[in-house]
């Protein structure tokens, strides 16, 4: 287990490395400048501006720079946002989109598996109709719309919900519902799924005929098996729930980070870019491994470490 | 001998979007306590369905058990709400499927799948049903059983996890063991071990098991007594020797016939022509006069009554009827 987690480490280090130089030459390849905007700057300020986040300097020299503050986790300057560095901002940012990622992500998951699993136990029935029009509704309708609605009918006609802003847990509810209509869509339709490929099963045979009750054969037998599936999607789900969206929080002003993941490549805001995905592929690396680690958990057959006798 | 099963002109359907299927169209008999019964019969023949539907465990919709009784010690389990026959699923009959690989759930411990049954049915402590799922791999010959009862089924061989299966199905002390096709996913060395195992334990536990198979050579290791069925009826039902050695039936006949032989040099497989009758509307008279070759004019009329033949031994076939017989020996 020890060297599997080592060989795990070093592979998520290598991982991130990657995407960091990827998304470093990728992103200075793009035309444009920071300083590049419609009123022209003059030419001796522009260069001293170059000079003072170090632009001017070749680009690999530049990388290099990057990855050495990077490795003392400081992210740099930002530089449309003058005075503040990218820790401040994902600072600030992250512990409120985490927040409201957090409680989104917890009613997703249990409001989409419970949908999912009533939906299976009444295959084609009046509650699977039910249940799947649900999720087919919450996957096609954009976060946005949903959103809007949710602030003209629970705010606006019937004021029962402040319209925006985050200060109150009564202010979390219009954005956490309309965050989480999607993802529980897609968590129901995937434990619906395979919890019907699930219930077809011998073993499930096996249960009833030693006379279980159906609460014992769903909860012991069946559900845990067909979690598996689910649990796989859930990793880069959480990873871009947790980091925050653009258009939720755009929409409730709320002040987490996902703005950032836009505004900075539209103002060609370099470290700022760098920063939202160093820090987004973190968290997603972490997810993915934290998945494995459930795989490891939810299924015997899955061994995370090799043989000790090979 | 006791009857501890007894059932009487089951018929159990399927609707299906093709039509209704009459898999199970009037099928009676009785096992006694401490017997093994073989029900035998092609795929499709309705064996599995009779099974299933003794369990009760036939899913309904698209099944239905239209008619017929099965008394389990004084019950008629046809009766029965899903809540009372749950008590009896496990603790009075118990099932043991076709393939040990899938029947076992994965993310369990086999010692929590024995156990479960046992909390399931009797009142007893963690403690007590730990020590009688030991007891248990300990009969079914596993050994280490300490340390097995922890482990997980894809950690055990085929035959080893179809042992199990027995010992869950056992656990309770059920009065009757349905095995569907139990040796049928095991190779032939693994399914004589398995056939040693059931009669091993029926002589200590005394368990009546009713083995559905198609494999006429398991059937002659271990029934006492042997069911023919064909299109959703037992055409023929007698003791082993009976059946072996003076089969009535043209179908009873035609499958033993079927069976290739080692021990007869040149010996030839003889198929029986023809295909079963489809089951969205079966024939009116016997199914098998379609392909049978002493077929009369009566056979595809009217369904034959049951002969007896002795006192084990039945046979729905018009051949067999006094009067049949009364004209072949005017004739002679």
């Amino acid at each position: 287990m020890k060297s599997y987690l080592i060989k795990r480490l070093i592979a998520m280090i290598i991982t991130l490395w990657l995407i960091i130089t990827g998304t470093f030459f990728l992103m200075h390849s793009v035309p444009g400048s920071p300083f590049n905007e419609e009123r022209t700057t003059n030419e001796a300020i522009q260069k001293n501006l170059e000079a003072y986040y170090q632009l001017d300097k070749p680009l690999f020299v530049q990388y290099v720079n990057y990855l050495k503050s990077l490795v003392q986790f400081d992210l740099g300057p930002s530089i449309k946002k003058s005075s503040q560095t990218v820790n401040d901002l994902l600072g600030r940012g992250f512990p409120v989109s985490f927040e409201l990622g957090l409680y989104t992500l917890i009613l997703a998951i249990i409001s989409g598996i419970t949908l999912g699993v009533l939906a299976a136990l009444r295959h084609n029935g009046i509650i699977d109709y039910l249940a799947m029009t649900i999720a087919v509704l919450g996957i096609s309708i954009p976060n946005f719309v949903m959103a809007t609605l949710l602030i003209q009918q629970l705010a606006v006609n019937i004021p029962i919900f402040p319209v925006a802003t985050w200060a109150s847990p009564k202010h979390m509810v219009l954005p956490i519902l309309a965050l989480a209509t999607g993802p529980m869509a897609i968590i129901a339709r995937l434990t619906r799924t395979s919890m019907l490929e699930v219930l077809t099963q011998d073993y499930i045979k096996t249960a009833k005929a030693k006379g279980l009750s159906p609460v014992k054969i769903v909860f012991k037998h069946a559900l845990r098996n067909a979690l598996l599936p689910v649990v796989t999607v859930l990793g880069s789900l959480a990873a871009s729930i947790l980091t925050g969206t653009f258009v939720i929080e755009k929409i409730f002003a709320i002040p987490g980070m996902g703005k950032y993941f836009v505004d900075s490549i539209n103002n060609r805001d370099y470290p700022v870019i760098m920063g939202t995905t160093v820090f987004y592929s973190a968290i997603l690396i972490v997810m993915l491994f934290l998945v494995d680690l459930a795989y490891g958990l939810l299924d015997p057959r899955i061994k995370l470490h090799k043989k000790e006798a090979k | 001998m006791e009857k501890i099963l007894q059932v009487k002109d089951l018929h159990v359907s399927f609707t299906t979007y093709g039509g209704v299927v009459q898999a199970v169209r009037g099928v009676s008999f009785d096992l006694h306590r401490g017997e093994t019964l073989a029900i035998v019969g092609e795929s499709g023949c309705g064996k599995s369905v009779t099974s299933q539907s003794i369990m009760r465990l036939i899913p309904e919709p698209p099944g239905k058990i239209k008619s017929g009784q099965i008394f389990l010690k004084g019950m008629d389990l046809i009766q029965l709400k899903e809540p009372e026959l749950r008590k009896i699923r496990g603790a009075n009959i118990s099932m043991i499927f076709q393939d040990p690989m899938t029947a076992l759930n994965p993310t369990i411990t086999i010692g929590e799948q024995i156990m479960e049954g046992i909390l399931q049915h009797k009142n007893i402590s963690r403690e007590q049903a730990k020590k009688a799922a030991l007891e248990m791999l300990h009969l079914v010959g596993i050994s280490n059983p300490e340390i097995r009862l922890k482990q997980y089924p894809h950690q055990f061989s085929g035959g080893m996890r179809q042992r199990i299966v027995i010992a869950m199905a056992l656990v309770c002390q059920p009065d009757v063991l349905i095995a569907d096709e139990p040796t049928t996913a095991l190779d032939v060395t693994i399914q004589a071990q398995i056939l040693e195992l059931f009669r091993d334990i029926q002589k200590k536990t005394g368990v009546s098991i009713i083995l559905i198979t198609h494999d006429l050579g398991v059937v002659a290791q271990v029934a006492d007594r042997i069911a023919v069925m064909y299109a959703g009826r037992i055409v023929e039902i007698g003791t082993r020797r009976e059946i072996f050695y003076q089969p009535q039936h043209p179908y009873t006949k035609g499958l033993l016939q079927s069976v290739p032989r080692l021990d007869v040099e040149g010996a030839e497989l003889v198929p029986i022509p023809g295909t079963p009758p489809d089951l969205f509307s079966p024939p009116k008279g016997c199914a098998f006069a379609a392909r049978c070759p002493y077929a009369m004019e009566v056979c595809e009329k009217v369904y034959p009554f049951e002969t007896s033949l002795s006192h084990h031994h039945y046979v729905n076939c018009w051949l067999q009827d006094v009067r049949a017989k009364a004209l072949v020996s005017s004739n002679h």
